[in-house]
């Protein structure tokens, strides 16, 4: 091996403009403390005009390891990491090491913007020719851009998924025909609502009548339309947190939150017949048809019922119904000769228990004898 | 294929053509997915399926639709990040034009799983350059020349660019630089990202 053997003691002479293009954020203070020598960018960030001959503690001031104040303390310091600010940044900190030169020169101080480089690209308006190409600060501030791009990205990304799941998710708990929920959406809605004992609501299990004929007589297009009146009806009678679904061909339930009262349930059910038996155009026929209704209510009870046991009671309730003959609805429970049987009249609900169903114009057979409860 | 490179194609079709035309391309080239997903992976298949189409549908010749994105992608204001970081590759074009030997690690530096060209640039006589470039698929050449005009312009650097042929998969382009401070060029604050 040839060449100069490392001598760490030779001295070797560095121009200024030397030391500008190798630091371009170096200061060079004399043993008074004043500022010998500044760098073209220290010069800049320190706002200050020409630092030549100025006290180089009125430019910046030395934070860690400890706050220093004299060139002679300052020497102490030689080869440690060093905290400072500029006095016209106070906020923003930096970073630098010093070393002392020989015969009594001073100190030369190398700084850079540390963790502040972003703020203080902009705060000090610095731009690339600021910096020496060995300085990673910009490849910093690039990455720094590059990471928000891509983080707003991955953000857009995670926002349409979570879109999507969610319109999946609806879909997956709606009856694509009449927009109502489906079996499943039902059950999970009814079974959340029996685990919460805050929650009283009355169910009611609603059967097409004389929807078969339609089918038979006009197609399965004019069954279809059926359905889909038979789902704005049922629509239309709820509240927006009751829930209707379609359970079945022609078999729908409707959870009506908060409400276990008879006369209440009863002219919702009332209504909800009426309403389908509104005959429904279908290319150039007339569709009619009717349903029958089993109701149940969790208030009646006397120890909270499963979600087998309450859709068993409506459909039990249901099958009386039907067997009533069309158009009627039963509560569970009331049996034999006593059976509480629903048709539609033109009596006005009574005042009060209606209430909530806004747009009830009618409900119950005389009252007493069948809406007892 | 990235999806950052599906993403760029189908956002200069719509930009610049309208969603109509996209939609043609979309429909040609059979799509599976509605909109391309930057941070998604695709088949390198359905890259080229959808430039054919794009070929077709806008009546182009590739590299006239090459050169065109390339422009796109450093002009369009959507695009601003990224002629942002082109920026960050020097303080004029003539550091940008050297630094483009850079410019697979510095966009690994962004998207490590972004395929990059590899890129040589080799000096010639008096102030010309040649640039060599390969990627994984066929087009860099075009693509570069639309860009390499644009950061020229960018800079306010006065360039004269022609593509100069095709050696194996290497993709040549020949750079005359006339005048680096030829106009004022777009301006560029290194701390001004916009957010």
């Amino acid at each position: 091996m040839t060449g100069l053997l490392p001598n760490l003691n030779r001295v070797i002479g560095l121009s200024g403009g030397a030391l500008d293009t190798l630091m371009p954020m170096h200061v060079w203070v004399d043993l008074d403390g004043r500022i010998v020598q500044a760098g073209p960018t220290l010069t800049k960030m320190a706002g200050q005009g020409e630092l030549t001959g100025k006290p180089a503690f009125s430019v910046l001031e030395l934070r860690r390891p400890v706050r220093v104040r004299g060139v002679q303390a300052l020497m102490r310091l030689e080869g440690r990491r060093l905290g400072l600010v500029l006095k016209q940044a106070p906020d923003l900190p930096l970073r630098g090491t010093l070393t002392g030169l020989p015969e009594g020169a001073g100190v030369i101080m190398d700084i850079s913007l540390g963790l502040s480089f972003a703020r203080g690209v902009t705060q000090f308006d610095l731009t690339l020719s600021d910096f020496s190409p060995c300085d990673q600060t910009l490849e910093l501030l690039y990455l720094n851009e590059a990471n928000r791009s891509t983080m707003r990205l991955s953000r857009h990304l995670s926002q349409r998924l979570e879109a999507a799941r969610a319109a999946a998710e609806t879909q997956a708990m709606t009856d694509a025909l009449t927009g109502l929920a489906n079996r499943r959406a039902m059950d999970l809605d009814l079974l959340r609502s029996l685990r919460d004992p805050t929650q009283d609501f009355g169910l009611l299990h609603v059967d097409l009548d004389l929807f078969k004929q339609v089918n038979d007589t006009h197609g399965h297009a004019a069954g279809d339309a059926v359905l889909e009146r038979v789902g704005r009806v049922l629509r239309s009678v709820t509240r927006q947190d009751d829930m209707a679904g379609r359970v079945g061909g022609d078999e729908f339930l409707i959870l009506v939150r908060d409400c276990t009262d008879a006369g209440h349930l009863g002219a919702i059910a009332a209504r909800v017949i009426r309403e389908i038996e509104v005959p429904i155009p279908f290319e150039n026929h007339s569709c009619e048809i009717s349903a029958s209704i089993g109701i149940t209510a969790t208030g009646t009870y006397a120890v909270r019922p499963g979600l087998d046991e309450l859709l068993v009671d409506a459909d039990t309730a249901l099958y009386q119904a039907k067997r009533g003959g069309r158009g009627r609805f039963v509560f569970h429970g009331m049996a034999g000769s006593e059976i509480p049987t629903g048709r539609r009249v033109s009596d006005p609900a009574p005042r009060g228990r209606l209430a909530r169903h806004e747009g009830d114009g009618a409900a119950l057979d005389g009252p007493g004898e069948k809406t007892a409860h | 294929m990235h999806g950052m490179v599906n993403r760029a194609l189908q956002g200069f079709v719509t930009t610049t053509y309208g969603a109509d035309a996209w939609a043609s391309v979309r429909s040609q080239a059979m799509l599976p997915v509605e909109d391309f997903e930057a941070m998604l992976d695709y088949p390198d298949a359905l890259t080229m399926q959808c430039f054919q189409a794009a070929c077709g549908v806008l009546q182009k010749h590739p590299n006239v639709l090459l050169e065109d994105l390339g422009t796109w992608l450093v002009t369009h204001d959507d695009l601003e990040p990224l002629r942002r970081l082109l920026r960050f590759s020097g303080p004029t074009f003539l550091d940008f034009l050297y630094s483009l030997e850079e410019v697979g690690d510095r966009g690994r530096l962004a998207m490590p799983d972004l395929d990059m060209p590899s890129i040589v640039v080799e000096p010639q006589d008096g102030s010309g350059f040649r640039i060599r470039a390969t990627w994984v698929l066929p087009g860099i050449g075009p693509i570069l020349l639309g860009s390499l005009r644009a950061m020229a312009d960018d800079y306010g650097a006065l360039a004269f660019l022609t593509l100069d042929g095709i050696e194996g998969r290497e993709e040549c382009l020949l750079v005359q630089l006339l005048d680096t401070k030829h106009s004022a060029g777009r301006r560029f604050d290194l701390g001004q990202a916009q957010t």
